[in-house]
């Protein structure tokens, strides 16, 4: 594994730090790095960054990942940071080392992912004179980042660490992009690593106003049908107990969107399962007969509400607790905003919680559970891609971290998949990133070596970043890797088969590589089934199997997602398919 | 109920932060009627004018995701008070000499100024709020505009700022 163990105690480490040595604009970086407890980074360099990387040379104190690509990098950063809740660092040089990060930092942006991104930039003297890989790329991610900063003078480079770090994992989190031309990591000054950050324009509401926290519990205590939409928010504030416990002392039915899934457990008899496009028929239709919605660390994205002006029509109120006010009215009209820190809000509001008059009603969804519940027809001839599910489910006992990419997959292992912890659960949900899923497990598991990653792909998104290969081979991350090969784009195949009259248009993968030998030519062991006995043999392989491996299963091309709520219709009319 | 609102916003003064404003505006679909920036009362600190038109829940998010924007210090919308707002226009317009003293007439009316004299043309300078540089800028029309500059709106509160 790449982490080694430290030498040095973490206080001998940062005495040493605190130095006010006259040093490079690049020590200063790795130090800044090192005060801020950064176990890894990934990266890769290139002639802007280059004084960085030789300052790394035989630093012992600084552990570094070498991917084969920027793309790589920047979402192993990010799944190392969603599996912990520390901020994710990735490094690449200018021009396309930076403009490679791009895709990495919008998934992280939308999903809201602290990550400190540095990438190099050519000299301050030849910035603006399109020199040899100069891209603006403070420009061309504004959009897509928290905050950026281009250094100027050496000297301003730890303050803008501090900051960039500060403002990466407090309030919303998200990612921060240093850019550091290659003179200013030369150039010299006196290191001073500050303690504390005060930025005018910053300064995130957490502790939420109680007279609206009182009017939620007020209007908790009048309602009859109450139900909780859970998002990616309470993973992030670590909010999941005081969450449990805010449900339990309420009475009130729980559904937790993609990015939530892991926040509440979903062996709890009040979670209703994951709402919107793909949802259950539970969560759906509580959300459509609810008299008060409670919306709690999420945004109302168009996947979960789908029609919004058809979306909880008989919500007579609305709660929305989000840290980011720009989020309360975006997308909702909002009756009861309560603008803070999802856990900070939910402890205050537990300190006098009361049961709503929800019995009746849990009944209801409960019936609702049962009647409709998440189902496949099953075969023995070909293998089905929830069985796959269903069976990485049962055998970690639901206690692995599950990395996914985008597609059909995402959405079987979102279903079939019962997360009942925080963190065990990494997916790209705003942006729709594929090749996302296989290098933000590496991230994960180089986080946590002694846990089990499973990764799983689809055969689209596994070629997307699949010469990570290589980093798994060499450093031994033993991230166990599947790819469920349908053979094609299977929800581009889906959509084209239900709402495109089945003409299906530039979705076959042929040409594909033979992904068994795929691994083994970077020196990972590679399996393959395409029934259930076989699944089941050499999925227990590769678990007993030390270090990665990559499984294919090879399953039904013409398998759907289901249910299925369509573009234009409300949550409530599902496509339940053919179980 | 749409309406043109004017909203001044106080920035750090850092390179790129007009683009982070402006760029805000153009992909979250806000209209910018226009933007003006200048310094502040307060070194280091600038202030943006911004007319924009939309209801006030558009507005209201404006308002929100300009608080986003780490270099954003505050937002106040200024139309929701008594407030003065200002534009200023260079206007060259053909003059032969005969035609003067006519122009001369709409400019003094106007309380505007001739601040330049060329061979063929005058510069007339305006200042006023929108509707009056439009008057102005129609007046002036029939004589043969030959360039027109703005300067877009700056504004703030009468009084005590709340």
């Amino acid at each position: 594994m790449i982490v080694q163990t430290k030498q040095k105690s973490k206080e001998q480490l940062h005495e040493e730090l605190l130095k006010p040595d006259t040093i490079t604009g690049s020590e200063m970086l790795l130090r800044s790095l090192l005060l801020e407890d950064v176990d890894c980074v990934f990266g890769y360099p290139g002639g802007a960054v280059l004084y960085i990387y030789d300052a790394m040379h035989g630093n012992s104190d600084f552990n570094h990942l070498l991917t084969r690509h920027e793309q790589g990098a920047i979402h192993a950063a990010d799944g190392y940071a969603r599996s912990t809740g520390k901020v994710g660092v990735c490094i690449a040089t200018s021009g396309p080392g930076a403009t490679n990060l791009v895709t990495g930092i919008a998934t992280a942006y939308m999903d809201s992912v602290p990550l400190v991104v540095i990438t190099g930039n050519v000299a301050t003297t030849v910035i603006g004179t399109d020199a040899f890989q100069e891209a603006d790329i403070t420009g061309i991610t504004m959009p897509i980042t928290k905050h950026s900063y281009l250094v100027r003078d050496v000297k301003d480079l730890p303050r803008i660490i501090k900051e960039a770090f500060h403002i990466a994992s407090t309030g919303r989190k998200g990612p921060v992009l240093i850019d550091i031309p290659k003179d200013v990591s030369n150039d010299t000054a006196a290191f001073y690593y500050p303690e504390n950050v005060e930025i005018r324009g910053y300064h995130p509401t957490l502790h939420p106003n109680k007279l609206q926290v009182d009017r939620m519990l007020e209007a908790i205590a009048e309602s009859e049908r109450p139900v909780i939409i859970a998002g990616g928010g309470i993973v992030y504030a670590d909010a999941s107990k005081e969450l449990i416990e805010f449900v339990e002392k309420t009475r009130i039915p729980v559904t937790t969107t993609l990015l939530g899934l892991g926040g509440f457990p979903s062996a709890h008899d009040l979670w209703l399962g994951m709402p919107g496009m793909h949802g259950t028929y539970a969560a759906n239709h509580a959300l459509q007969n609810c008299d008060l919605l409670i919306g709690i660390g999420a945004r109302f994205d168009d996947r979960v509400t789908m029609k919004v002006n058809g979306f909880a029509p008989k919500a007579k109120k609305i709660v929305h607790i989000d840290v980011d006010p720009a989020e309360i009215g975006k997308i909702v009209e909002t009756a009861i905003p309560v603008v803070g820190d999802v856990k900070t809000v939910l402890q205050l509001a537990n300190l006098k919680a009361k049961p709503s008059k929800s019995e009746q009603w849990i009944g209801w969804n409960q019936e609702n559970k049962k009647n409709f519940p998440l189902s496949y027809q099953d075969s023995d001839t070909e293998l089905k891609p929830q069985y796959v599910i269903e069976m990485i489910n049962d055998t970690t006992k639901g206690e692995a971290i599950v990395t996914t990419d985008v597609g059909q997959h995402q959405m079987w292992t979102a279903q079939y998949y019962k997360f009942n912890h925080p963190r065990s659960w990494i997916t790209s949900g705003g942006l729709g990133t594929m090749g996302f899923g296989f290098p933000s497990a590496i991230g994960a598991q180089v986080a946590h070596p002694d846990r089990l990653v499973v990764s799983i792909n689809g055969d689209g998104g596994m070629q997307m970043c699949s010469q990570e290969l290589a980093i798994c081979a060499i450093n031994k991350i033993p991230v166990k890797i599947v790819v469920i090969n349908n053979q094609v784009l299977g929800m581009v195949r889906q959509w084209q088969e239900l709402i495109y009259d089945n003409r299906y248009s530039h979705i076959d993968l042929a040409g594909s590589p033979d992904f068994v030998k795929l691994a083994e030519a970077y020196g990972v062991k590679g399996l393959r089934a395409s029934n259930k006995e076989d699944a089941r043999r050499v999925w227990q392989e590769a678990l007993d199997t030390p270090g990665p491996v990559l499984v294919e299963f090879v399953v039904r091309k013409e398998e759907n997602v289901f249910p299925m709520v369509t573009q234009g219709s409300t949550i409530d009319q599902m496509i339940m398919g053919d179980s | 109920m749409t309406r043109k609102h004017t909203i001044s916003v106080l920035v750090n003064n850092q390179p790129g932060v007009l683009q982070r404003v402006s760029g805000l505006f153009g992909r979250r679909g806000f209209n910018i009627e226009s933007i003006t920036v200048g310094e502040s009362e307060e070194k280091g600190l600038s202030r943006m004018i911004i007319v924009t038109t939309g209801d006030d829940n558009t507005l209201e998010q404006v308002s929100k995701q300009l608080y986003k924007l780490v270099d954003v210090i505050k937002v106040v919308d200024l139309s929701s008070n008594p407030m003065v707002a200002r534009e200023l226009a260079l206007i060259k317009v053909n003059a032969e000499p005969g035609i003067r003293p006519e122009i001369l007439g709409v400019v003094e009316t106007f309380r505007a100024a001739i601040v330049d004299i060329g061979p063929n043309t005058l510069v007339v300078q305006v200042v006023g709020d929108s509707e009056k540089i439009d008057a102005m800028t129609e007046l002036l029309k029939p004589y043969g505009i030959k360039e027109l500059s703005r300067t877009g709106v700056t504004a703030m509160i009468r009084g005590m700022v709340k």
